[in-house]
Protein backbone atom coordinates (compact mmCIF):
# COMPACT_ATOMS: atom_id res chain seq x y z
CA UNK A 1 0.00 0.00 0.00
CA UNK A 2 1.29 3.38 -1.19
CA UNK A 3 1.00 6.28 1.41
CA UNK A 4 -1.57 7.43 -1.73
CA UNK A 5 -3.99 4.57 -1.80
CA UNK A 6 -3.72 5.16 2.37
CA UNK A 7 -5.00 8.48 1.94
CA UNK A 8 -7.53 7.83 -0.56
CA UNK A 9 -8.84 5.56 1.82
CA UNK A 10 -8.99 7.85 4.71
CA UNK A 11 -10.45 9.86 2.44
CA UNK A 12 -13.28 7.79 2.15
CA UNK A 13 -13.48 6.45 5.72
CA UNK A 14 -13.85 9.90 7.11
CA UNK A 15 -16.43 10.76 4.60
CA UNK A 16 -18.29 7.29 5.46
CA UNK A 17 -18.15 8.63 9.20
CA UNK A 18 -19.87 11.35 8.38
CA UNK A 19 -22.64 10.37 6.12
CA UNK A 20 -23.19 7.55 8.41
CA UNK A 21 -23.67 9.93 11.36
CA UNK A 22 -25.78 12.13 9.19
CA UNK A 23 -28.43 9.14 7.98
CA UNK A 24 -27.99 7.00 11.07
CA UNK A 25 -29.06 10.22 14.06
CA UNK A 26 -32.27 9.84 11.52
CA UNK A 27 -33.03 6.22 12.37
CA UNK A 28 -35.91 6.87 15.18
CA UNK A 29 -35.85 4.59 18.03
CA UNK A 30 -38.54 2.34 17.46
CA UNK A 31 -36.59 1.06 14.33
CA UNK A 32 -33.44 0.57 16.25
CA UNK A 33 -33.62 -3.38 16.22
CA UNK A 34 -33.62 -3.56 12.50
CA UNK A 35 -30.86 -1.00 12.21
CA UNK A 36 -28.38 -3.25 14.19
CA UNK A 37 -29.42 -6.39 12.21
CA UNK A 38 -29.40 -4.07 9.30
CA UNK A 39 -26.13 -2.90 9.42
CA UNK A 40 -24.83 -6.31 10.42
CA UNK A 41 -25.93 -7.75 7.18
CA UNK A 42 -24.20 -4.90 5.17
CA UNK A 43 -21.38 -5.25 6.68
CA UNK A 44 -21.43 -8.96 5.90
CA UNK A 45 -19.89 -7.04 2.88
CA UNK A 46 -16.80 -9.10 3.86
CA UNK A 47 -17.69 -11.67 2.04
CA UNK A 48 -16.10 -9.93 -0.81
CA UNK A 49 -13.11 -10.27 0.37
CA UNK A 50 -13.45 -13.87 1.76
CA UNK A 51 -14.54 -14.78 -1.32
CA UNK A 52 -11.31 -13.82 -2.78
CA UNK A 53 -8.90 -15.90 -0.41
CA UNK A 54 -11.56 -18.84 -0.65
CA UNK A 55 -10.79 -18.72 -4.51
CA UNK A 56 -7.04 -18.05 -4.70
CA UNK A 57 -3.99 -21.03 -4.13
CA UNK A 58 -2.95 -22.79 -1.30
CA UNK A 59 -5.04 -24.87 1.15
CA UNK A 60 -4.87 -22.96 4.16
CA UNK A 61 -5.77 -20.00 2.13
CA UNK A 62 -8.75 -21.61 0.79
CA UNK A 63 -9.95 -23.15 4.44
CA UNK A 64 -9.29 -20.22 6.34
CA UNK A 65 -11.44 -18.54 3.20
CA UNK A 66 -14.01 -20.75 3.10
CA UNK A 67 -14.59 -20.15 7.00
CA UNK A 68 -14.71 -16.74 6.77
CA UNK A 69 -17.23 -17.06 3.27
CA UNK A 70 -19.41 -19.41 5.48
CA UNK A 71 -19.47 -16.71 8.37
CA UNK A 72 -20.04 -13.50 6.00
CA UNK A 73 -22.87 -15.12 4.19
CA UNK A 74 -24.83 -16.09 7.36
CA UNK A 75 -24.87 -12.75 8.35
CA UNK A 76 -25.97 -11.31 4.66
CA UNK A 77 -28.43 -13.78 4.14
CA UNK A 78 -29.58 -14.48 7.90
CA UNK A 79 -29.44 -10.46 8.59
CA UNK A 80 -31.47 -9.85 5.58
CA UNK A 81 -34.11 -12.19 6.00
CA UNK A 82 -34.82 -11.54 9.42
CA UNK A 83 -34.58 -7.50 9.22
CA UNK A 84 -37.41 -7.69 6.38
CA UNK A 85 -38.99 -10.33 8.47
CA UNK A 86 -39.28 -8.00 11.08
CA UNK A 87 -39.95 -4.72 9.50
CA UNK A 88 -42.83 -6.28 7.70
CA UNK A 89 -44.38 -6.38 11.36
CA UNK A 90 -44.49 -2.40 11.47
CA UNK A 91 -47.85 -1.50 10.63
CA UNK A 92 -48.98 1.96 10.82
CA UNK A 93 -52.97 1.13 11.44
CA UNK A 94 -54.31 -2.36 13.07
CA UNK A 95 -54.83 -4.57 10.13
CA UNK A 96 -56.26 -8.10 10.21
CA UNK A 97 -54.15 -10.68 10.87
CA UNK A 98 -55.37 -12.84 8.42
CA UNK A 99 -55.07 -9.90 5.67
CA UNK A 100 -51.26 -9.18 5.87
CA UNK A 101 -50.52 -13.15 6.40
CA UNK A 102 -48.89 -13.26 9.30
CA UNK A 103 -44.99 -12.31 9.93
CA UNK A 104 -43.88 -15.89 8.57
CA UNK A 105 -44.35 -18.39 5.71
CA UNK A 106 -44.27 -21.78 6.57
CA UNK A 107 -41.88 -23.88 5.17
CA UNK B 1 -10.11 -7.29 -21.15
CA UNK B 2 -9.03 -7.61 -18.22
CA UNK B 3 -9.01 -4.10 -18.00
CA UNK B 4 -13.14 -4.16 -18.58
CA UNK B 5 -13.46 -6.94 -15.89
CA UNK B 6 -11.80 -4.69 -13.33
CA UNK B 7 -13.64 -1.39 -14.27
CA UNK B 8 -16.91 -4.15 -13.90
CA UNK B 9 -15.64 -4.80 -10.60
CA UNK B 10 -15.52 -1.66 -9.61
CA UNK B 11 -18.70 -0.13 -10.95
CA UNK B 12 -20.26 -2.89 -8.52
CA UNK B 13 -18.67 -1.77 -5.32
CA UNK B 14 -20.26 1.85 -6.35
CA UNK B 15 -23.25 0.64 -6.92
CA UNK B 16 -23.40 -1.31 -3.58
CA UNK B 17 -22.01 1.40 -1.60
CA UNK B 18 -24.56 3.98 -3.05
CA UNK B 19 -27.87 1.33 -2.44
CA UNK B 20 -26.17 0.44 0.75
CA UNK B 21 -26.06 4.18 1.86
CA UNK B 22 -30.23 4.37 0.21
CA UNK B 23 -31.14 1.76 2.34
CA UNK B 24 -29.95 3.11 5.69
CA UNK B 25 -31.44 6.30 4.84
CA UNK B 26 -34.90 4.01 4.43
CA UNK B 27 -34.74 2.62 7.58
CA UNK B 28 -35.58 6.84 8.84
CA UNK B 29 -39.07 5.77 8.52
CA UNK B 30 -40.96 2.26 8.92
CA UNK B 31 -42.87 3.16 5.64
CA UNK B 32 -39.44 3.32 3.79
CA UNK B 33 -37.70 0.86 5.65
CA UNK B 34 -38.75 -2.21 3.64
CA UNK B 35 -38.34 -0.76 0.28
CA UNK B 36 -34.46 0.81 1.28
CA UNK B 37 -33.50 -2.82 2.38
CA UNK B 38 -34.51 -4.47 -1.18
CA UNK B 39 -31.82 -1.66 -2.40
CA UNK B 40 -29.23 -2.87 -0.13
CA UNK B 41 -30.22 -6.60 -0.67
CA UNK B 42 -29.39 -5.83 -4.35
CA UNK B 43 -25.99 -3.73 -3.56
CA UNK B 44 -25.04 -7.01 -1.63
CA UNK B 45 -26.09 -8.71 -5.15
CA UNK B 46 -24.12 -6.93 -7.43
CA UNK B 47 -21.05 -6.69 -5.17
CA UNK B 48 -20.61 -10.21 -5.27
CA UNK B 49 -21.39 -11.17 -8.92
CA UNK B 50 -18.52 -8.48 -9.26
CA UNK B 51 -16.21 -10.00 -6.87
CA UNK B 52 -16.56 -13.46 -8.35
CA UNK B 53 -15.17 -12.10 -11.48
CA UNK B 54 -11.77 -11.13 -9.93
CA UNK B 55 -8.68 -11.93 -12.00
CA UNK B 56 -6.94 -13.84 -8.43
CA UNK B 57 -9.73 -16.52 -8.10
CA UNK B 58 -8.57 -19.48 -9.71
CA UNK B 59 -10.92 -22.58 -8.16
CA UNK B 60 -14.39 -22.04 -7.27
CA UNK B 61 -15.43 -25.12 -4.98
CA UNK B 62 -14.92 -23.62 -1.18
CA UNK B 63 -16.20 -20.52 -2.38
CA UNK B 64 -19.75 -22.32 -3.20
CA UNK B 65 -19.36 -24.56 -0.51
CA UNK B 66 -19.38 -21.87 1.71
CA UNK B 67 -22.04 -19.78 -0.13
CA UNK B 68 -24.31 -23.05 0.21
CA UNK B 69 -23.41 -23.62 3.89
CA UNK B 70 -24.03 -20.14 5.14
CA UNK B 71 -27.12 -19.45 2.68
CA UNK B 72 -28.74 -22.78 4.50
CA UNK B 73 -27.99 -21.49 8.10
CA UNK B 74 -28.50 -17.67 7.33
CA UNK B 75 -32.25 -18.50 5.88
CA UNK B 76 -33.03 -20.92 8.83
CA UNK B 77 -31.97 -18.31 11.32
CA UNK B 78 -34.40 -15.87 9.38
CA UNK B 79 -36.99 -18.29 8.99
CA UNK B 80 -37.48 -19.74 12.76
CA UNK B 81 -35.36 -17.42 14.99
CA UNK B 82 -38.37 -16.22 17.20
CA UNK B 83 -38.24 -12.42 17.84
CA UNK B 84 -38.29 -12.65 21.52
CA UNK B 85 -34.24 -14.35 21.03
CA UNK B 86 -33.16 -11.22 19.13
CA UNK B 87 -30.46 -10.12 21.41
CA UNK B 88 -29.08 -13.34 21.37
CA UNK B 89 -29.36 -13.75 17.04
CA UNK B 90 -27.54 -10.29 17.10
CA UNK B 91 -24.82 -10.93 18.96
CA UNK B 92 -24.16 -14.12 17.33
CA UNK B 93 -23.99 -12.64 14.00
CA UNK B 94 -21.70 -9.75 15.21
CA UNK B 95 -19.59 -13.31 16.27
CA UNK B 96 -19.83 -14.36 12.87
CA UNK B 97 -19.00 -10.92 10.77
CA UNK B 98 -15.85 -10.33 13.02
CA UNK B 99 -14.54 -13.88 12.61
CA UNK B 100 -15.45 -13.42 9.23
CA UNK B 101 -12.56 -10.20 9.26
CA UNK B 102 -10.55 -11.63 11.26
CA UNK B 103 -9.65 -14.87 9.43
CA UNK B 104 -9.25 -12.39 6.32
CA UNK B 105 -6.58 -10.90 7.93
CA UNK B 106 -5.25 -14.01 9.13
CA UNK B 107 -4.85 -15.29 5.94
CA UNK B 108 -3.64 -12.35 4.47
CA UNK B 109 -0.96 -12.04 6.63
CA UNK B 110 -0.36 -15.83 6.09
CA UNK B 111 0.04 -15.38 2.49
CA UNK B 112 1.99 -11.90 2.31
CA UNK B 113 3.25 -11.94 5.81
CA UNK B 114 6.92 -11.29 4.59
CA UNK B 115 6.25 -8.68 2.05
CA UNK B 116 3.87 -6.19 3.94
CA UNK B 117 4.39 -2.85 4.39
CA UNK B 118 3.29 -1.06 7.47
CA UNK B 119 -0.01 0.73 6.34
CA UNK B 120 -1.04 -2.86 5.57
CA UNK B 121 0.40 -4.63 8.21
CA UNK B 122 -1.07 -2.06 10.59
CA UNK B 123 -4.94 -2.36 9.09
CA UNK B 124 -3.91 -6.18 9.22
CA UNK B 125 -3.15 -5.85 12.50
CA UNK B 126 -6.25 -3.80 13.76
CA UNK B 127 -8.67 -5.87 11.53
CA UNK B 128 -7.71 -8.87 13.29
CA UNK B 129 -7.19 -7.59 16.93
CA UNK B 130 -10.83 -6.37 16.03
CA UNK B 131 -12.02 -9.21 14.24
CA UNK B 132 -10.55 -11.77 17.22
CA UNK B 133 -11.99 -9.65 20.42
CA UNK B 134 -15.46 -8.84 19.51
CA UNK B 135 -16.05 -12.92 18.13
CA UNK B 136 -15.09 -14.14 21.79
CA UNK B 137 -17.15 -11.41 23.21
CA UNK B 138 -20.08 -11.93 21.11
CA UNK B 139 -20.08 -15.17 22.01
CA UNK B 140 -20.10 -15.02 25.51
CA UNK B 141 -22.38 -11.98 25.31
CA UNK B 142 -24.58 -14.80 23.42
CA UNK B 143 -23.95 -17.15 25.89
CA UNK B 144 -25.30 -14.79 28.72
CA UNK B 145 -28.41 -13.80 26.44
CA UNK B 146 -29.27 -17.56 25.81
CA UNK B 147 -29.02 -18.40 29.70
CA UNK B 148 -26.10 -21.01 28.67
CA UNK B 149 -23.89 -18.93 31.54
CA UNK B 150 -25.14 -16.82 34.18
CA UNK B 151 -26.08 -13.26 32.90
CA UNK B 152 -24.89 -11.65 36.38
CA UNK B 153 -21.21 -10.02 36.60
CA UNK B 154 -18.43 -11.87 36.96
CA UNK B 155 -15.73 -9.90 39.27
CA UNK B 156 -12.65 -10.86 41.16
CA UNK B 157 -9.91 -8.78 42.65
CA UNK B 158 -7.67 -7.28 40.21
CA UNK B 159 -9.52 -7.53 37.38
CA UNK B 160 -9.31 -4.03 36.01
CA UNK B 161 -5.34 -4.49 36.24
CA UNK B 162 -5.72 -7.97 34.44
CA UNK B 163 -7.63 -6.60 31.48
CA UNK B 164 -5.25 -3.60 31.15
CA UNK B 165 -2.50 -5.67 31.56
CA UNK B 166 -3.72 -8.01 28.67
CA UNK B 167 -4.83 -5.55 26.52
CA UNK B 168 -1.55 -3.36 26.76
CA UNK B 169 0.37 -6.85 25.56
CA UNK B 170 -2.11 -6.76 22.56
CA UNK B 171 -1.32 -3.66 21.66
CA UNK B 172 2.29 -4.28 22.14
CA UNK B 173 2.46 -7.39 19.92
CA UNK B 174 0.62 -5.17 17.36
CA UNK B 175 2.96 -1.89 17.46
CA UNK B 176 5.95 -4.57 16.74
CA UNK B 177 4.63 -5.92 14.25
CA UNK B 178 4.30 -2.87 12.26
CA UNK B 179 7.71 -2.10 13.08
CA UNK B 180 8.59 -5.95 12.03
CA UNK B 181 6.19 -7.40 9.90
CA UNK B 182 8.07 -10.65 9.77
CA UNK B 183 7.57 -11.63 13.61
CA UNK B 184 5.04 -14.60 12.79
CA UNK B 185 4.82 -15.97 15.82
CA UNK B 186 4.07 -12.77 17.70
CA UNK B 187 1.21 -12.11 15.16
CA UNK B 188 -0.89 -15.59 16.36
CA UNK B 189 0.59 -14.58 20.12
CA UNK B 190 -1.41 -11.28 19.84
CA UNK B 191 -4.31 -13.23 17.87
CA UNK B 192 -4.89 -15.70 20.59
CA UNK B 193 -4.83 -12.37 23.32
CA UNK B 194 -7.14 -10.80 21.57
CA UNK B 195 -9.51 -14.00 21.84
CA UNK B 196 -8.88 -13.84 25.39
CA UNK B 197 -9.41 -10.18 25.52
CA UNK B 198 -13.24 -10.23 24.22
CA UNK B 199 -13.80 -12.61 26.83
CA UNK B 200 -12.65 -11.09 29.56
CA UNK B 201 -14.08 -7.48 28.59
CA UNK B 202 -17.51 -9.27 28.32
CA UNK B 203 -17.55 -11.30 31.37
CA UNK B 204 -17.77 -8.55 33.87
CA UNK B 205 -21.18 -6.74 32.27
CA UNK B 206 -24.24 -7.69 33.56
CA UNK B 207 -27.66 -8.62 31.89
CA UNK B 208 -29.03 -5.24 32.72
CA UNK B 209 -25.78 -3.49 30.75
CA UNK B 210 -26.68 -5.80 27.34
CA UNK B 211 -27.87 -2.98 24.98
CA UNK B 212 -24.76 -1.22 25.60
CA UNK B 213 -22.35 -4.07 25.00
CA UNK B 214 -24.39 -4.99 21.81
CA UNK B 215 -24.19 -1.64 20.90
CA UNK B 216 -20.54 -1.99 20.99
CA UNK B 217 -19.85 -4.91 19.65
CA UNK B 218 -21.97 -3.84 16.53
CA UNK B 219 -19.36 -1.29 16.28
CA UNK B 220 -16.40 -3.22 16.89
CA UNK B 221 -17.57 -5.55 14.70
CA UNK B 222 -17.75 -2.97 11.64
CA UNK B 223 -14.68 -1.03 12.46
CA UNK B 224 -13.43 -4.95 12.05
CA UNK B 225 -14.61 -4.79 8.70
CA UNK B 226 -13.46 -1.32 7.86
CA UNK B 227 -9.68 -2.44 8.53
CA UNK B 228 -10.39 -5.34 6.29
CA UNK B 229 -11.34 -2.62 3.31
CA UNK B 230 -7.88 -0.64 4.76
CA UNK B 231 -5.83 -3.77 4.19
CA UNK B 232 -7.47 -4.79 0.96
CA UNK B 233 -7.59 -1.46 -0.30
CA UNK B 234 -11.54 -2.27 -1.12
CA UNK B 235 -13.47 0.98 -1.17
CA UNK B 236 -16.86 -0.60 0.13
CA UNK B 237 -15.71 -3.11 2.70
CA UNK B 238 -14.56 0.70 4.14
CA UNK B 239 -17.55 2.63 3.46
CA UNK B 240 -20.21 -0.74 4.64
CA UNK B 241 -17.63 -1.36 7.71
CA UNK B 242 -18.04 2.27 8.63
CA UNK B 243 -21.48 2.44 8.42
CA UNK B 244 -22.23 -0.38 10.65
CA UNK B 245 -19.35 0.91 12.89
CA UNK B 246 -20.80 4.25 13.25
CA UNK B 247 -24.14 2.91 14.07
CA UNK B 248 -22.96 1.06 16.36
CA UNK B 249 -20.89 3.55 18.32
CA UNK B 250 -24.12 5.89 17.98
CA UNK B 251 -26.41 3.71 19.69
CA UNK B 252 -23.99 2.59 22.07
CA UNK B 253 -23.37 6.34 23.01
CA UNK B 254 -27.55 6.68 22.84
CA UNK B 255 -27.86 3.68 25.32
CA UNK B 256 -25.29 4.93 28.21
CA UNK B 257 -27.34 8.34 27.70
CA UNK B 258 -30.55 6.26 28.64
CA UNK B 259 -28.83 5.13 31.53
CA UNK B 260 -26.87 8.06 32.54
CA UNK B 261 -23.86 6.39 32.55
CA UNK B 262 -20.25 6.80 30.84
CA UNK B 263 -18.93 4.25 28.47
CA UNK B 264 -16.03 3.72 31.32
CA UNK B 265 -18.23 2.37 33.84
CA UNK B 266 -20.38 0.29 32.21
CA UNK B 267 -17.52 -1.16 30.93
CA UNK B 268 -15.18 -1.39 33.84
CA UNK B 269 -18.08 -0.38 36.84
CA UNK B 270 -19.07 -4.07 37.18
CA UNK B 271 -22.38 -2.84 37.87
CA UNK B 272 -24.89 -4.89 40.45
CA UNK B 273 -22.22 -5.89 41.97
CA UNK B 274 -23.04 -7.28 45.80
CA UNK B 275 -21.21 -4.85 46.75
CA UNK B 276 -23.00 -1.83 45.16
CA UNK B 277 -26.27 -2.97 46.54
CA UNK B 278 -25.86 -2.83 50.19
CA UNK B 279 -25.04 1.04 50.51
CA UNK B 280 -27.55 3.07 48.20
CA UNK B 281 -28.81 4.59 51.33
CA UNK B 282 -32.57 5.13 52.90
CA UNK B 283 -33.04 1.19 52.49
CA UNK B 284 -37.06 1.58 51.64
CA UNK B 285 -38.77 -0.23 53.90
CA UNK B 286 -42.92 -0.51 53.70
CA UNK B 287 -45.29 -3.20 52.72
CA UNK B 288 -46.07 -3.72 49.31
CA UNK B 289 -49.90 -3.71 48.52
CA UNK B 290 -51.24 -6.97 46.90
CA UNK B 291 -53.67 -6.48 44.15
CA UNK B 292 -56.25 -9.30 42.77
CA UNK B 293 -57.21 -10.41 39.05
CA UNK B 294 -60.52 -8.96 39.83
CA UNK B 295 -59.63 -5.72 40.97
CA UNK B 296 -56.69 -4.73 38.08
CA UNK B 297 -59.74 -5.64 35.88
CA UNK B 298 -62.19 -3.10 37.11
CA UNK B 299 -59.53 -0.67 37.79
CA UNK B 300 -58.90 -1.15 33.77
CA UNK B 301 -62.14 -1.83 32.56
CA UNK B 302 -63.59 1.92 33.53
CA UNK B 303 -60.26 3.74 32.59
CA UNK B 304 -60.05 6.64 30.25
CA UNK B 305 -56.06 5.87 29.33
CA UNK B 306 -53.85 2.69 29.99
CA UNK B 307 -50.48 3.08 29.45
CA UNK B 308 -48.62 -0.28 29.17
CA UNK B 309 -45.11 -0.49 30.28
CA UNK B 310 -43.17 -3.59 29.52
CA UNK B 311 -39.48 -4.55 30.24
CA UNK B 312 -37.50 -7.62 29.48
CA UNK B 313 -39.80 -10.03 31.72
CA UNK B 314 -42.25 -9.21 29.27
CA UNK B 315 -40.12 -10.92 26.44
CA UNK B 316 -39.18 -13.79 28.92
CA UNK B 317 -42.91 -14.61 29.32
CA UNK B 318 -43.86 -14.63 25.90
CA UNK B 319 -46.04 -11.66 27.05
CA UNK B 320 -46.40 -9.66 23.89
CA UNK B 321 -49.36 -11.14 22.61
CA UNK B 322 -51.20 -11.47 25.21
CA UNK B 323 -50.97 -7.72 26.21
CA UNK B 324 -52.15 -6.99 22.44
CA UNK B 325 -55.40 -8.98 23.20
CA UNK B 326 -55.89 -6.71 26.89
CA UNK B 327 -56.08 -4.11 25.11
CA UNK B 328 -57.99 -4.97 22.05
CA UNK B 329 -60.26 -5.58 24.69
CA UNK B 330 -59.79 -2.54 26.43
CA UNK B 331 -60.26 -0.45 23.36
CA UNK B 332 -63.46 -2.24 22.38
CA UNK B 333 -64.58 -0.27 25.48
CA UNK B 334 -63.28 3.31 24.72
CA UNK B 335 -60.50 2.69 26.70
CA UNK B 336 -57.60 5.05 25.40
CA UNK B 337 -54.09 2.44 24.97
CA UNK B 338 -50.51 3.75 24.62
CA UNK B 339 -47.32 1.80 24.95
CA UNK B 340 -44.42 3.55 26.90
CA UNK B 341 -41.27 2.24 25.71
CA UNK B 342 -37.99 2.89 27.75
CA UNK B 343 -34.59 3.21 25.52
CA UNK B 344 -32.82 0.62 27.17
CA UNK B 345 -36.06 -2.06 28.11
CA UNK B 346 -34.94 -5.51 26.95
CA UNK B 347 -32.03 -6.36 26.02
CA UNK B 348 -31.13 -4.89 22.81
CA UNK B 349 -31.92 -1.51 21.62
CA UNK B 350 -35.26 -0.99 20.29
CA UNK B 351 -36.20 -5.13 21.46
CA UNK B 352 -39.58 -4.05 23.05
CA UNK B 353 -40.83 -2.41 19.72
CA UNK B 354 -40.17 -5.09 17.71
CA UNK B 355 -42.08 -7.66 20.30
CA UNK B 356 -44.87 -5.22 20.18
CA UNK B 357 -44.84 -5.01 16.43
CA UNK B 358 -44.91 -8.67 16.09
CA UNK B 359 -48.00 -9.11 18.08
CA UNK B 360 -49.75 -6.65 15.96
CA UNK B 361 -49.77 -3.19 17.71
CA UNK B 362 -49.66 -0.36 15.14
CA UNK B 363 -46.02 1.72 15.55
CA UNK B 364 -48.11 4.85 16.20
CA UNK B 365 -49.08 3.60 19.72
CA UNK B 366 -45.49 3.00 20.88
CA UNK B 367 -44.19 5.84 22.61
CA UNK B 368 -41.52 7.13 23.34
CA UNK B 369 -39.87 7.84 26.91
CA UNK B 370 -39.92 11.49 26.64
CA UNK B 371 -43.72 11.34 24.36
CA UNK B 372 -45.20 9.77 27.33
CA UNK B 373 -43.96 10.96 30.36
CA UNK B 374 -45.83 14.23 30.07
CA UNK B 375 -48.93 11.81 29.80
CA UNK B 376 -48.54 9.95 32.60
CA UNK B 377 -50.42 12.35 35.43
CA UNK B 378 -53.82 11.75 32.61
CA UNK B 379 -53.39 8.16 32.83
CA UNK B 380 -55.51 6.36 34.88
CA UNK B 381 -53.79 3.10 35.37
CA UNK B 382 -49.92 2.42 34.29
CA UNK B 383 -49.46 -1.11 33.40
CA UNK B 384 -45.97 -2.34 34.18
CA UNK B 385 -45.37 -6.05 32.34
CA UNK B 386 -41.52 -6.89 33.62
CA UNK B 387 -39.81 -3.84 34.11
CA UNK B 388 -38.10 -2.54 36.95
CA UNK B 389 -34.90 0.09 37.23
CA UNK B 390 -36.60 1.29 33.83
CA UNK B 391 -39.47 2.29 36.56
CA UNK B 392 -37.32 2.96 39.68
CA UNK B 393 -38.69 6.57 40.89
CA UNK B 394 -35.23 6.40 42.74
CA UNK B 395 -33.34 7.62 39.55
CA UNK B 396 -34.95 10.67 40.06
CA UNK B 397 -35.16 11.13 43.44
CA UNK B 398 -32.41 9.56 45.73
CA UNK B 399 -29.09 10.91 44.69
CA UNK B 400 -27.45 8.26 46.26
CA UNK B 401 -28.93 5.57 43.94
CA UNK B 402 -26.66 3.81 41.85
CA UNK B 403 -28.99 4.71 39.21
CA UNK B 404 -29.46 8.02 40.06
CA UNK B 405 -29.85 10.29 37.23
CA UNK B 406 -31.14 7.73 34.97
CA UNK B 407 -34.05 9.03 32.79
CA UNK B 408 -36.82 7.14 34.00
CA UNK B 409 -40.63 6.60 32.60
CA UNK B 410 -42.38 8.15 35.53
CA UNK B 411 -45.28 5.88 35.91
CA UNK B 412 -45.61 7.36 39.76
CA UNK B 413 -47.58 9.99 38.14
CA UNK B 414 -50.68 8.19 37.19
CA UNK B 415 -53.57 7.53 39.48
CA UNK B 416 -53.06 4.17 39.70
CA UNK B 417 -49.99 1.67 38.94
CA UNK B 418 -50.17 -1.69 38.77
CA UNK B 419 -46.78 -4.05 38.87
CA UNK B 420 -46.60 -7.61 36.80
CA UNK B 421 -43.88 -9.53 38.48
CA UNK B 422 -42.87 -12.85 39.29
CA UNK B 423 -41.94 -12.78 42.58
CA UNK B 424 -40.65 -10.26 45.28
CA UNK B 425 -36.96 -10.29 44.49
CA UNK B 426 -35.25 -7.62 43.34
CA UNK B 427 -34.21 -5.80 39.63
CA UNK B 428 -31.34 -7.19 37.79
CA UNK B 429 -29.28 -4.71 39.27
CA UNK B 430 -30.02 -5.90 42.59
CA UNK B 431 -31.81 -2.78 43.76
CA UNK B 432 -35.05 -1.92 45.87
CA UNK B 433 -37.28 -0.05 43.48
CA UNK B 434 -39.31 2.06 46.35
CA UNK B 435 -42.07 2.06 43.19
CA UNK B 436 -43.65 -1.23 44.73
CA UNK B 437 -44.39 0.43 48.36
CA UNK B 438 -45.64 3.70 47.01
CA UNK B 439 -49.52 3.62 48.22
CA UNK B 440 -51.34 3.90 43.98
CA UNK B 441 -49.39 0.99 43.14
CA UNK B 442 -50.66 -2.29 43.60
CA UNK B 443 -48.49 -5.26 42.99
CA UNK B 444 -50.02 -8.66 41.20
CA UNK B 445 -47.56 -11.22 41.71
CA UNK B 446 -47.30 -14.61 38.91
CA UNK B 447 -46.50 -15.38 35.77
CA UNK B 448 -47.06 -12.66 33.66
CA UNK B 449 -48.66 -14.48 30.58
CA UNK B 450 -50.98 -15.74 33.02
CA UNK B 451 -51.88 -12.41 34.96
CA UNK B 452 -53.10 -11.11 31.66
CA UNK B 453 -54.78 -14.37 30.66
CA UNK B 454 -56.73 -13.82 33.75
CA UNK B 455 -57.32 -10.48 33.28
CA UNK B 456 -58.85 -10.52 29.58
CA UNK B 457 -61.24 -12.74 31.00
CA UNK B 458 -61.98 -10.48 33.99
CA UNK B 459 -62.75 -7.32 31.71
CA UNK B 460 -64.87 -8.96 29.49
CA UNK B 461 -66.86 -10.03 32.55
CA UNK B 462 -66.90 -6.85 33.85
Amino acid sequence: MTSETLIAALYVFVLAAFLGYQVISRVPPLLHTPLMSATNAISGISLVGSIVIAGQYGTASRLLGFAAVTCATINVVGGFGITDRMLKMFKRKETVIEKSGGDEKKP
Amino acid sequence: MTNYTTYFIEFSYLAASVLFILGLKGLSHPETARRGMHLAEFGMLMAVIGTLLHHEIVSYEWIIAGLLIGSTIGAAMAIWVPMTAMPQRTALSHAFGALAAALVGIAEYYNHGAELGKFKMGAIGLEVMLGALTTTGSLLAFAKLQGLVRGTPATYRGQNLFNMTLLAATIGCFVYLIVVPTAGTLFYVMVGLAFVFGLMLVMPIGAADMPVVMSLLNSYAGLAAAATGFALSNKVLIIAGTLDGFSGFILSVLMCRAMNRSMTNVLFGAFGSVSSAEDTGGTEQGTMREVGIEDVAVQLAYAKQVVFVPGYGMATAQAQHIVRELASVLEKRGVTVKYGIHPVAGRMPGHMNVLLAEANVPYSSLYELEQINPEFSSTDVAVVIGANDVVNPDARDNPKSPIAGMPILEVDHARSVVVLKRGKGKGFAGIENPLFFKPVTGMLYGDAKESLTKLVQAVQHV
